[in-house]
């Protein structure tokens, strides 16, 4: 009984934390247009801030990562594309800076790799599976029923 | 035997591609500059000796310069100061310092008690030319050739060793080739 008033008071406290996180929003940036809301969001969630370096520029509250989201507002409201904005951090910071690598040359291996180590446990696995098969069904004189399902 | 082959080539793969990233594994925590072998970012700010006055990046056309981003909050840089006062007797290139997001007056305390290395030192209130540079930390120093190329930069303090080792032999191999 009384764990559950304690889990009670951890929820309600947890209520009151989250509850407005509107509140404790690090940018509270406010673009003209819907549309370049949606899109300076999502450039300042997919750049990283290159202090913290495991933080979104979006989430980030040291002063770099506000002059930085200013530099994004101010060249989205010039009439500036994703990709220029884009062109610009990568052009100072490197490719460090997008969350996403880019595909290229250099980063190929990072992008394919998953896929083929894969491909080669698939491989591998099923000829495993059709190894032991043959065995199974070359056995003269099987353990036990139950054993081959 | 093939039983173990197999296992061993890939555990062998995997060392040789772990062997790789610890080679090349770039100095602990420092992400090189796309800026290197580019020319050197625009700028006009004002200059915190004399506030009617800009400093522009065109004042330094011909001429080699170090570009030193600093701020008076920025505790590293108090370390690497009496570095920059050595730079600045050596008398081989002019020290252009950014003062970045900082307080101008705290900035002029700071010179007039620790010795001002700088030829010039160019006020960056909002920021934008530190972004400009690539800029994510204090102190940064950026090497500038006579043809406004950047050759080469220093996250951290530029401490002698870097000086004798990183800088100082790009100079002279620039003078020699003429650049």
């Amino acid at each position: 009984m009384r764990r559950g008033a304690g889990t009670l008071a951890i929820v309600a406290l947890a209520a009151v934390l989250l509850g407005d996180r509107a509140a404790y929003a690090v940018d509270t940036t406010q673009m003209p247009t819907a549309e370049l809301q949606a899109r300076y969001s999502a450039l300042t969630h997919e750049l990283r801030c290159m202090q913290c370096q495991n933080e979104a520029l979006a989430d980030s509250p040291v002063q770099l990562a506000a002059d930085m989201r200013g530099v994004i507002r101010d060249m989205l409201l010039a009439g500036k594309t994703d990709a220029d904005v884009r062109a610009y951090m990568v052009g100072r910071y490197g490719d460090f800076i997008l969350f996403r690598p880019r595909f290229n040359l250099r980063t190929a291996w990072l992008w394919l790799a998953p896929g083929a180590l894969l491909l080669l446990g698939a491989v591998v696995a099923a000829r495993v599976v059709r190894r032991r098969t043959a065995l199974l069904a070359g056995d003269p004189d099987p353990v036990d029923e139950e054993g081959r399902s | 035997m093939s039983r173990f082959l197999v296992p061993l080539a890939a555990f062998a793969l995997l060392v040789v591609v772990l062997a790789i990233g610890i080679r090349h594994a770039p100095e602990k925590g420092v992400i090189a500059s796309p800026l290197i072998g580019k020319p050197a970012p625009q700028f006009s700010l004002p200059d915190l000796g004399n506030s009617a006055r800009r400093v522009s990046s065109g004042d330094f056309k011909g001429k080699w310069y170090l570009l030193n981003v600093w701020g008076t909050w920025c505790y590293e840089c108090r370390a690497e100061h009496a570095m920059l006062l050595e730079v600045q007797r050596a008398a081989v290139l002019p020290l252009v310092g950014i003062d970045w997001k900082d307080d101008d007056s705290e900035a002029r305390t700071w010179l007039t008690q620790l010795g001002n290395p700088y030829a010039v030192v160019a006020v960056d209130h909002s920021g934008r030319t530190a972004i400009d540079w690539g800029v994510y930390a204090a102190p940064e120093s950026f090497l500038v050739d006579p043809r406004g190329i950047v050759v080469y930069k220093v996250t951290g303090a530029l401490t002698r060793e870097v000086w004798t080792r990183d800088i100082l032999p790009r100079l002279t191999a620039g003078r020699v080739t003429g650049s």
